[in-house]
């Protein structure tokens, strides 16, 4: 068996990298598709956590994240192809009017 | 020991895929290496008992929301855009800072927040239906049947906010007719 706490350091990894997706990339889609790496984080921590106090409950939580994860998705590529609509990019750099 | 080799071998999958896909200037590229990355995670969950949770996670990622991910793609034909080149090499590295930062913080929270001897220590032996769709589904439709309901008029509105969004707004065409 593996110590629990293995599997959170990987899950703050996970997490992190998805942070770093977020503020390195300047593709719109992979941003978000970073901020879904980042909920997997989340639900891997609390799968691990659910596995230490030998209760179910993180599974049903899990569960309703992925159903939030997926409503996110298609709000998310919704305004992506409303902004391409309107924009012809994809590029966050082009997105700075309220900088000036 | 050969559970630890099988997370090792994961965790390194799933970490390293999801760099990758940080790195890539193709989308699809992208989608790609997420989908690996979650098949990783998907053995993680198995190793901890969460055989429907695992199940689900590849069912519904790799699935329905990534196929959906690579469908818009395809429909945007982003043919000869250009993504960075522009970023400053001392920009990119302080962003790569502020990450370590994070996991460290996180590693932090984890030790302090965390009880530590439960934490270092292996999981006690769980049932052996632990994670199996019946406990789940007993739990889910039982103590969380309120949540669970609600979620359905969660994807509701996102499915008709998604229409909304993405549909052309008439309006706007006639004025430019």
């Amino acid at each position: 068996m593996i110590p629990i706490g293995h599997f959170l350091i990987l899950s703050a990894m996970l997490f992190a990298v998805g942070a770093a997706g977020v503020i390195i990339s300047r593709n719109l889609l992979i941003m978000l598709m970073s901020i879904e790496l980042m909920l997997n984080a989340a639900n891997l921590a609390i799968i691990a956590f659910s596995r230490m106090n030998n209760i179910v409950d993180g599974h049903v939580f899990v569960f309703i994240v992925f159903a939030v994860a997926a409503a996110e998705a298609a709000v998310g590529l919704a305004i992506i192809i409303m902004i391409f609509r309107n924009r012809e990019s994809i590029n966050a750099d082009n997105f700075s009017l309220l900088k000036r | 020991m050969l559970d630890l080799i099988i997370f090792y071998f994961a965790a390194v999958i799933a970490v390293g895929a999801a760099v990758m896909m940080i790195m890539q200037r193709n989308p699809v590229a992208s989608v790609l290496y997420l989908v690996v990355s979650l098949v990783a995670q998907a053995i993680l969950y198995v190793q901890l008992n969460a055989l429907f949770v695992g199940a689900l996670l590849i069912i519904i990622y790799t699935g329905a929301i990534l196929v959906l991910f690579l469908f818009v793609i395809m429909l945007l034909n982003l043919r000869g855009e250009h993504f960075g080149g522009k970023q400053s090499r001392m920009g990119r590295a302080s962003k790569i800072a502020i990450t370590v930062i994070l996991f460290a913080e996180m590693v932090a929270i984890f030790k302090q927040v965390a009880i530590p001897e439960r934490i270092g220590t292996q999981a006690a032996a769980v049932a052996e239906d632990f994670g199996s769709v019946e406990m789940v589904a007993s739990h889910l439709f039982k103590e969380y049947l309120y949540p669970f309901e609600l979620t359905s008029i969660l994807l509701l509105v996102a499915i008709v906010g998604a229409v909304v969004l993405a549909k052309r707004d008439k309006t706007e065409k006639m004025e430019d007719a």
